[in-house]
């Protein structure tokens, strides 16, 4: 009897069956790193005297935290990405133009598929776990020691279940089940521990919302999020993959170390306040704290959908004087997509500044740097002291529609407060 | 392995991003990162007031966040010779195993120290000793593979020999 989690892991180290704590040695799909982690695996693979990759089909390098490059230190790090990317003919390095934000370019571009393992020197890897892949964030070390042997060691993690139930009322999403669930847990709350979402309203979720969920399972301290992948599943990968895919299901007997229980009829927004993601309350409780600055974009929310419901709300009304709101599609299709159903104009029209995709504001790269005292309200990931610039700012984590209802009120609010 | 030091305590959930903060993520050279250690900590003066040598305590989940390895190696860069703490982040945890900077669990010494105390940790026999208070702790034992790790000298090495290199 074993979890999604346990089965996918079997299968790529060889084994019938795994049980948590089990030390394995894993197969990798795909080894994943960016401008800031890869130089440093960069300079250990070739320290260590390696020649060759294991696979060039299977190494994405994506250029995206400080890209376009922010200055000359940055390029100096893009530069390291490029030139080994040709010298090893890697097929999975993007440049500036065609890259996008590594955690919507992969599953959008079908290279990471469902019964995947996928490693990444970004914490966000577990992002994948939407599409019912096993995926982890790791460090650079972990990458170079991959991009050799195409193997990586792994404890098999306990598994810990989340169902929610209960209908979700307008303008929330799965952004919002994972605040509440970090909000109760708290930022350890699943420490080296997988994240298996299940129940009623992740059945209903469209894949958007599910890789906005796994996305964040870091953030409670998760090994990787998961959710099984279903008919939504299928219709997202089965017309972009470019390798074959297997579904993976936890037996009903399958043993977790925790199970938990969400009624999310009735849930308000959710909103993370600094400076840890686990300090979360209803929208209604910080309704009074004024910003600004509104980000919409990053891995967690620069999906298409985010685009859009960000400019449903925002529609025929102005950002607020005092504040600058920032719009960023995650990838380049993204960008496209907003533009073919004038999203863009939307927003430009609203006052907001719309950028070509970069990870930019969300860890206080370039791209919308927050001055001292200054807060911003962010759909992004993480609202830790200094995120978003100086050590003196301030960011409130939402979804996409209370950022875009907030940068019209120029404090924190909701869309049915626009007139 | 015998570590002996002056203490620096920190609380709980010290992020990557207060380790080092991103803005300074434009290079990876180690003595450039370990100028900015913990700059966006409690301690933000903690780079002018260590000396070479000086232990880290901090209280659970030491190293959230993102998997910037560039954490351990600004603080290992910077002279701290190991980290104490009740628990650590997942990422942080493997990367120090993988890049070669020694840390030690226990709940027990991050309690019965406090910053300015002077100890030692002896890795082999698994204890701490505050020197100052003349008090000894147990400290978690490290996991099997993780020993055959360090044994052979961090994650690369031990790849280099698995792939022949």
């Amino acid at each position: 009897m074993m979890t999604i989690t346990e089965k996918i892991l079997a299968a790529h180290c060889g084994k019938k069956e795994v049980k948590p704590g089990e030390l394995i040695n894993a197969r990798l799909d795909v080894v994943l790193a960016n401008d800031i982690t890869a130089p440093i695996s960069i300079k250990e693979f070739r320290a260590a005297g390696a020649k060759k990759v294991f696979d060039p089909e299977r190494i994405a390098l994506i250029p995206d935290h400080f890209a376009p490059n922010k200055d000359i230190a940055s390029a100096e790090q893009c530069s390291m990405l490029r030139q080994f990317s040709r010298e090893h003919s890697l097929s999975l390095y993007f440049e500036v133009g065609r890259m996008g934000i590594e955690h919507a370019l992969l599953p959008e571009q079908g290279i990471v598929v469902p019964g995947d393992v996928v490693i990444g020197a970004d914490s966000h890897t577990c992002t994948y776990g939407g599409l019912g892949a096993f995926s982890t964030g790791v460090g650079s070390t972990d990458v170079a020691a991959a991009m050799i042997t195409g193997e990586a060691w792994f404890k098999v993690p306990e598994s810990m279940k989340f169902i929610y139930k209960g209908k979700m009322g307008k303008w929330v999403g799965g952004k919002d089940i994972i605040l509440r669930t970090i909000g109760d847990i708290g930022v350890d709350g699943a420490l080296y521990r997988a994240m298996e979402f299940t129940g009623e309203a992740i059945t209903k979720l469209p894949m958007a919302g599910r890789l906005t969920i796994c996305n964040m399972a870091i953030e409670a301290g998760g090994k990787n999020g998961i959710i099984e992948p279903d008919e939504i599943t299928e219709k997202y990968v089965s017309k972009r993959a470019r390798r074959k895919y297997k579904f993976y299901k936890s037996d009903k007997k399958a043993v977790y170390a925790d199970v938990r229980e969400y009624d999310l009829t009735g849930m308000e927004p959710q909103i993370a306040c600094p400076h840890l993601p686990e300090n979360v309350k209803p929208v209604s409780a910080v309704a009074s704290v004024n910003i600004d600055q509104s980000v919409v974009g990053s891995c967690t929310n620069g999906r298409i959908e985010d685009m859009r419901e960000a400019a449903k709300v925002i529609k025929g009304h102005k950002v607020h004087p005092y504040v600058r709101m920032i719009v960023i599609p995650a990838t380049q299709a993204i960008y496209k997509q907003c533009i073919k159903e004038g999203l863009i104009d939307v927003f430009i029209d609203a006052g907001a500044a719309f950028s070509t995709p970069t990870c930019g504001p969300c860890l206080g790269g370039h791209m919308g740097i927050l001055a001292a005292g200054e807060r911003a309200i962010a759909t992004t990931n993480r609202n830790f002291v200094g995120r978003m610039g100086s050590p003196k700012s301030e960011v409130y984590l939402s979804n996409p529609a209370i950022a875009a209802a907030s940068a019209v009120l120029g404090r924190i609010g909701r869309p049915e407060e626009l007139k | 392995m015998n570590f002996k030091g002056k203490t620096w305590k920190f609380g709980a959930d010290v992020d990557t991003d207060a380790i080092v903060p991103a803005r300074y993520l434009n290079t990876s050279d180690p003595l450039e990162l370990s100028k900015h250690c913990m700059e966006d900590s409690t301690n933000p003066d903690f780079m002018k007031k260590m000396k070479v040598g000086d232990i880290i305590v901090a209280e659970k989940n030491f190293g959230c966040g993102s998997s910037r390895e560039h954490a351990p190696i600004a603080i290992k860069a910077a002279g701290v010779s190991c980290v104490v703490a009740k628990s650590f982040a997942r990422i942080f945890y493997r990367n120090c195993f993988n890049m070669g900077l020694p840390i030690f669990e226990s709940v027990e010494a991050v309690d019965g120290i406090k910053e300015g105390d002077q100890i030692e940790v002896d890795a082999d026999a698994g204890v701490i000793l505050n020197l100052t208070s003349n008090k000894t702790f147990k400290v978690a034992p490290v996991p099997a593979f993780m020993q055959e790790l360090i044994a052979a000298g961090g994650l690369m090495a031990y790849t280099k020999k698995k792939a022949g290199l």
